[in-house]
């Protein structure tokens, strides 16, 4: 896979929901590939809208904006090749944890790529190993805990070999321990990632790109830490700085900056 | 639904159950699901007095139970959880039927007795095997050996479906349920409040159903779902159904008991 | 609701099975045909809401107690009869296999009554012509109607499927009068309740109810289905029955042998005329039972204690004295089997048997464990 398929660029994007709501607003920004982008803002900001641009389950109206992913526009032709390379993970593993057995989700989706199985088998395989997963490949969905869960429907994304992967709050519902293991997990995937999340010491420890969105319009674009030390940015989009960047509240010392 | 308070709780149990490795779990599913029809199919062909002739019928849940450690127990409570229909109706039968039937020494069956207790044996009989089964199978296995049975492959993805998200489906109702009892003191949901939490309840699966859909989607789906890995069907499977088949077909024909107890008393045999 | 295994003879039992089966494959090659965007997501996960459903218990006003949700007429409505038919059977099939709710031979029965007759029925017949295009008032009466009609349905479909069985003695009459009342208000229940959730959810995505489920019921189909039900069992009980009605023949052998007459009326009602001769589905096996030969003379009692119950009490007691020397004294002295399909021997073997069987499964048993 050329590194070139790994890239999105999102060009004047808007769109309007059936009822009238304006959720996204002439929306444009360009990813390279291997890039690791946060998506960040306050629920209601089109964070979730926008992601489900970037694989085709919501299509640009016409003159609506476009998107495009690698030398791909994104469009009802195009929606198998875009979905082979764009690797969507959803906020309720439930949803994306449909079948019987690990084994069978995480098989799902090559599968229906028509591989044959021995190919199928491998991607398993290595997908399960990837995440960790491979001792209860066997087992229902419903008998894994949240972390488990959440690697599952990594794994099930990650045996389809996606140059790009986009997640919707991977960490929500994670206790700590689940939840390093997941950072750690992603920190060591070479794809372009693209993160929606609430979970601002995750962006700051693993995204090196952060991109606000307030009211459906893209409000900054740019370094995380920059991003972070702008007070009344934050403020206006409704966020908080995280604590890591707050002032030590024992010593006084800021971490923004005193050099400690 | 049958008596049970807690129907997820049966579910998990059961589901439980089958995860098991004993070598009755790892028959071929279709071998299992055979010989339970067979049984149901032949224990109901009995005549309606018939009552001695039932018992020898409950070798085969005997020896699937002892042979995968199923709880004998747990398969009890669960046989006299559903009991009370049954009981309702067939209790009525003694008083009904009161022409009599079998004489033992200078006293009187009636009818209605010998069909009562009939009613009853088949219905241990026919529950506690059909209990076995789903203890000793798990229930995607058994779709797939009602699909390579023949059952069209839509029904049976529609019931893997079913199963794989009532879990999901039971907690959402439990928390929904667990919320209204803590502010209701006592009181049972009134129809408007149910109208207004099961539409809630409604609303939420069918987004969900669309978010799976989406996910299905995400993941390269064209509308035709692959054929699952099958398992494959061996010597033991054979020897299986071809041995119980043949044990029910005798024990059908040939009445055991009336032959057990000729030999035994030297009586009419 | 729910038929049992127990009281439903293979003739019945295969009859439904046949029935429901070809509705099932009519409704699943549907299905297939129109692939609703959603499909087998939708209409999985709405079985598992109904199947969870189960579980939110509501007060019937009116009444004292309980009642749940069926789903038949919500599904129908939701999702057209067909993905709605689909649905309410694999309920079904769940409920059976894991709670014994009815059993497998009467499943066919239960799919029947369950999910046939207010899915293909009620729904077409009951709710749209009544509901049309109308608003809420009209909808809402269509619903309860429907729902009420259906449950009516079903619970006469009950009581016809035991009476054909002829495993319980319960005489039709009786228990049509204990099921249809109840299932009266059930069903008005069921249908307000149905139209509750209706209200909430049309509020709420008015859109998802205009999407005119496919599935025209077809009444020919539908006549077919139901001519067949009838042809079918009627068949099988026919074939089924070759033998008399053995308490017929044992009432009029021990009227014939000459013992005085029982008090005969609490017999009567059981066996309204003509309908228990023809229903005799139980088996091939079944052997003539002319269980009079059996019976010693005995008084007529006094009256109405000396019932049935009365007579087992006695027989109990003196069984626990009598077992060790049993006879069975025929009419001319020579010992005689009886005939009603378990003989004494047969009730000592059949306590041998289940020691054999119990024997058996210990050995299996101790076996495994020093294996």
């Amino acid at each position: 896979m050329s590194p070139a398929d790994g890239s999105v660029a999102v060009a004047g994007l808007s769109f309007s929901y059936p009822d009238g709501t304006l959720a996204l607003r002439d929306v444009s920004f360009r990813i390279e590939p291997g890039a690791c982008v946060a998506l960040i803002g306050a629920n209601g900001a089109g964070k979730s809208t926008l992601l489900l641009h970037l694989n085709g389950s919501a299509l640009p109206g016409p003159g609506l904006g476009t998107v495009t992913i690698g030398a791909r526009e994104v469009g009802p032709g195009s929606l198998d090749a875009v979905r082979r390379t764009v690797g969507m993970v959803f906020q309720d593993p439930d949803d994306q944890l449909f079948m019987p057995t690990v084994r069978e989700d995480v098989a799902f989706g090559p599968g229906n790529l028509g591989l044959d199985p021995a190919e199928v088998a491998r991607r398993v395989d290595r997908a399960l190993a990837t995440v960790d997963l491979a001792q209860v490949a066997h087992k229902p969905p419903y008998h894994l805990s949240a972390g488990q869960k959440r690697r599952a429907a990594i794994a099930t994304v990650l045996a389809m070999e996606p140059g790009i992967l986009v997640m919707d709050e991977p960490t929500t519902g994670l206790d700590p321990r689940a939840r390093r293991q997941l950072i750690e997990l992603l920190k060591g995937f070479g794809h372009t990632r693209i993160i929606a999340t609430h979970d601002l010491e995750l962006v700051l420890e693993l995204c090196e790109r952060t991109i606000i969105l307030h009211e459906g319009s893209v409000q900054a674009d740019g370094p995380t830490r920059r991003l972070f030390e702008d007070p009344g940015l934050l403020a206006a989009c409704h966020l908080e700085r995280p604590p890591s960047l707050r002032p030590c509240p024992s010593c006084g010392a800021n971490p923004m900056t005193d050099a400690y | 639904m049958g008596g049970t308070a807690d129907p997820f709780l049966e579910l998990a149990t059961l589901d439980a159950l089958a995860g098991g490795r004993s070598a009755i779990h790892r028959l071929e599913p279709r071998a299992k699901v055979v010989t339970v029809a067979a049984f149901a199919v032949l224990v109901a062909s009995f005549g309606r007095y018939d009552v001695a002739r039932l018992l020898p019928f409950a070798l085969f849940p005997a020896v699937l139970v002892t042979l995968s450690d199923t709880p004998a127990r747990y398969l009890l409570k669960r046989v006299l959880a559903a009991l009370p229909f049954v009981l309702f109706v067939g209790i009525l039968n003694p008083f009904l039927d009161r022409a009599p039937a079998l004489a033992v020494g200078g006293l009187t069956l009636s009818g209605g007795w010998l069909s009562f207790a009939s009613i009853l044996l088949r219905f241990a009989l026919t529950v506690s095997t059909a209990l076995t089964l789903m203890a000793t199978t798990r229930f995607d296995e058994v779709c797939l050996a009602l699909e390579r049975l023949g059952l069209p492959r839509v029904f049976t993805l529609q019931l893997s479906f079913l199963y794989r998200y009532a879990f999901v489906l039971f907690a959402e109702a439990q928390r929904m349920l667990q919320a209204y009892r803590l502010r209701a003191f006592g009181r049972r949901i009134s129809l408007g409040q149910f109208g207004s939490m099961a539409a809630q309840l409604l609303l939420r699966t069918w987004d969900r159903a669309v978010r799976i859909h989406r996910a299905m989607l995400a993941r390269g789906f064209t509308g035709r779902f692959q054929p699952p890995a099958a398992r494959a069907w061996g010597l033991s499977d054979t020897l299986f159904t071809a041995g119980w088949l043949a044990a029910f077909a005798t024990l059908r024909w040939v009445d055991l008991p009336r032959l057990l107890g000729g030999l035994a008393w030297g009586g009419p045999g | 609701m729910h038929m049992a295994d127990a009281l439903v003879s293979p003739a019945v039992g295969g009859a439904f099975w046949v029935v429901s089966g070809t509705a099932l494959a009519a409704s699943c090659r549907s299905a297939r045909r129109s692939p609703d965007g959603l499909g087998v997501p939708l209409t999985g996960v709405l079985g598992a809401f109904i199947f969870a459903l189960q579980m939110l218990n509501f007060a019937i006003p009116g009444t004292g107690s309980s009642g749940h949700l069926v789903g038949s007429l919500l599904l129908g409505i939701l999702l057209g009869p067909h993905a709605a038919f689909l649905t309410i059977t694999s309920v079904l099939v769940v409920q059976s296999l894991f709670f014994a709710d009815g059993g497998l031979l009467a499943l066919g029965c239960n799919i029947f009554n369950m999910g046939f007759l207010p899915i293909f029925v009620a729904y077409p017949c009951l709710y749209r012509p009544l509901a049309g295009a109308g608003g809420p008032g009209r909808r809402t009466a269509a619903t309860l109607a429907a729902a009420a009609g259906g449950m009516l349905l079903g619970a006469l479909a009950v009581a016809l499927e035991t009476r054909l069985s002829g495993l319980s003695a319960l005489p039709l009459r009786t228990f049509l009068l204990a099921l249809l009342p109840i299932h009266l208000v059930i069903g008005l229940a069921e249908g307000a309740a149905t139209a509750g959730i209706l209200r909430f959810f049309r509020r709420a995505r008015p859109e998802l109810l205009e999407r005119a489920p496919g599935g025209r019921t077809s009444w020919r189909a539908v006549t077919l289905v139901g001519m067949l039900a009838v042809f079918t069992g009627g068949c099988l009980s026919w074939g089924a029955s070759r033998y008399p009605d053995g308490l017929e023949w044992a009432v009029a052998r021990v009227a014939g042998a000459g013992a005085p007459a029982r008090p005969a009326k609490a017999d009567v009602p059981a066996r309204p005329a003509g309908a228990d001769v023809q229903a005799r589905p139980a088996g091939a096996e079944v052997p003539a039972r002319p269980a009079g030969a059996d019976v010693p003379a005995r008084p007529a009692g006094p009256g109405a204690p000396e019932g049935a119950l009365h007579q087992r009490l006695e027989a109990v007691q003196r069984t626990t004295a009598l077992l060790p020397d049993y006879a069975l004294p025929g009419r001319d002295g020579t010992p005689e089997p009886s005939r009603a399909g378990t003989s004494l021997s047969g009730l000592v073997g059949g306590a041998l048997t289940l020691l054999l069987v119990a024997g058996v499964a210990l050995a299996l048993k101790f076996r495994r464990r020093t294996a």
